[in-house]
């Protein structure tokens, strides 16, 4: 399979469902019209919806603020995770005092936390920030955990047997094998920041894409939620790609599945 | 057999002056008994003494899971055994064997380097500056017939490749003593040939001691000069000792050729093939 061909098939499915959804809410079948425009909107609307905003530049402002969130949500979790993450592999006993603890956090819901941040820290982007935080760190902290945990035995041995001190150890084995397990989950744990910004604008803010869906939900806007969620959706997978980038550079050295050819 | 050692205050053994008399590695009664969880204590090795002089290669040859690795380790000091006593150079080994090049049976590059920086680190730890490092790993990777291939990294090398680079990740410290665990186990027969006549051409410009443990006969008589043969575990323990004939330099593919290589190899054979056979009974094949 050529990969134009696999294109114009994924272009299809596009069409196809934007083509139902816009027959389905404008033209009546037997005088009843499927799906009422008043709860599904019409792809028009919500393309005129998404146009204005750009063409406005209202939109910039929430993007902005969504993305900022998000970075600072994930810088914060992934620094905080990788040092917790080195501290409980390098010493087991502390691991396994707080392991319940760890356990007991990571299996709260973190949605329930929003209220209680947005009392601590208002309605700013800190709140929202400090939900990422909460998400994006245990992704990080059990990766790094797991990396440092992991190094193979032998590349250990013979790193201490080329004479490499403690220090030397943490450099060039522990660091890298933790950072690799971090990096294979960048996708996840950055997805996880954008969900936690999102999540926590939606629950209570000024501004940024949840405020937007919220605000347009709140007045039976459906052309504005839909907007928002496109929006949502075209700002995440641009961010993926990005990270999809930055994640080749950094794991060059590692090997790469033969690719297939159908 | 060695002079009673000098007791260093170096926690290793030191670099103080080494008795030109004193055996490279010298084991004495060493016995390894493992504590396994929930169980009882397993016997690896019992009783092995064993003294590798300065320059000489030796091979250890016996059946699979006999603890020949685990031997090895203890010369490293990767391991400290339960009972008897190890010396480098006369000296009592504490801590790691600092004199000691280890090369692994299993991978043991940092996937995370390029072949440059994998024998460029061994020579950075111990604080060359970087550039020299580099221009040195480049001398090593071309000796080791992988000029050109500094910027690969592991993933993209074959078995045989990395093999050379993880010799020349060793070498390049040069080390007083090389232990050598199944270094080329995993290799198919044609590359394992090669190595071996690599690593004699390598070794015979400064005949360091080599503890090199196999479990193949053949590859054993063609390398080394004194074989000495493990019985199959639990509680292995040397069985025999044969030197070897054969005239230097080598060539592994046409020593095999050679009528004493023939006899030495039916001699030994006779010993081992009991063990062997224990030692199938004993893991099930």
């Amino acid at each position: 399979m050529t990969r134009s061909y696999l294109i114009a098939l994924q272009v299809l499915v596009a069409v196809a469902a934007i083509a139902a959804w816009h027959v389905l809410t404008t033209v009546p079948i037997f005088g009843v019209t499927v799906l009422p425009p008043f709860f599904f909107s019409t792809p028009h609307d919500v393309a005129a919806r998404i146009v204005k905003w750009f063409a406005e530049g209202s939109i910039w402002k929430h993007l902005w603020i969504t993305l900022l969130e998000a970075m600072l949500a994930f810088l914060i979790g992934s620094v905080a995770g990788v040092l917790v993450g080195f501290w409980f592999a390098r010493k087991p006993l502390v691991a396994a005092v707080f392991d319940p603890y760890v356990k007991i956090v990571n299996a709260l819901p973190r949605v329930v936390l929003a209220p209680i941040f947005v009392l601590w820290l208002g309605l700013g982007i800190w709140s929202k920030v400090a939900l990422g935080v909460t998400l994006v760190f245990f992704i990080v902290f059990f990766n790094v955990y797991q990396g440092v945990k992991e190094v193979s035995l032998t590349v250990l041995s013979n790193a201490r047997m080329l004479g490499m001190n403690e220090r030397q150890l943490m450099r060039h084995v522990y660091w890298p094998s933790a950072l690799s397990w971090m990096f294979s989950s960048l996708h996840t744990s950055v997805g996880f920041a954008v969900v936690g910004a999102v999540v926590g604008e939606y629950l209570g803010s000024a501004a940024g894409l949840g405020y937007l869906i919220q605000q347009a939900e709140g007045v039976f806007d459906v052309a504005g939620v839909f907007a928002g969620m496109v929006v949502l959706a075209a700002f995440v997978i641009v961010i993926d790609l990005v990270v999809t980038l930055i994640e080749n550079r950094l794991l060059i050295w590692r090997p790469v599945a033969a690719e297939t050819r159908g | 057999m060695s002079v009673m050692p000098h007791p260093t205050t170096t926690p290793s053994v030191g670099k103080t002056d080494v008795e030109p008399q004193a055996a490279a590695v010298t084991l004495k009664g060493v016995g390894i008994t493992f504590q396994l969880k929930g169980r009882a204590a397993f016997e690896a090795v019992r009783d092995v003494s064993l003294s590798v002089t300065d320059g000489e290669f030796v091979a250890i040859v016996g059946p699979t899971g006999c603890g020949k690795s685990t031997l090895l380790n203890v010369a490293a000091g990767l391991l400290t055994p339960s009972a008897g006593s190890v010396a480098v150079f006369g000296a009592p080994l504490a801590g790691l064997n600092r004199f000691a090049g280890y090369l692994f049976q299993a991978d043991a590059l940092f996937p995370w380097k390029t072949a440059r920086d994998n024998v460029a680190i061994a020579l950075e730890i111990a604080g060359t500056p970087t550039a020299e490092a580099h221009a040195r790993a480049d001398e090593w990777l071309a000796r080791v017939g992988l000029a050109g291939f500094g910027p690969r990294y592991p993933h993209m090398l074959s078995g045989g490749q990395r093999k050379r680079v993880g010799l020349a990740q060793v070498l390049i410290r040069d080390p007083k003593i090389l232990l050598m665990d199944e270094p080329f186990g995993p290799l198919d027969a044609q590359t394992r040939q090669i190595m071996g006549n690599l690593l004699l051409d390598l070794w015979s410009t400064d005949r360091k001691a080599v503890m090199f443990v196999t479990h193949d006969l053949e590859e054993a008589i063609a390398l080394s000069d004194r074989v000495v043969i493990m019985s199959a575990g639990p509680a292995a323990h040397i069985i025999g000792e044969w030197r070897v004939p054969l005239a230097r330099p080598r060539d592994i593919s046409e020593v095999r050729l050679d009528r004493a290589f023939h006899d030495l190899h039916r001699e030994i054979w006779e010993a081992l093939k009991g063990e062997v056979l224990k030692g199938y009974a004993q893991t099930g094949g």
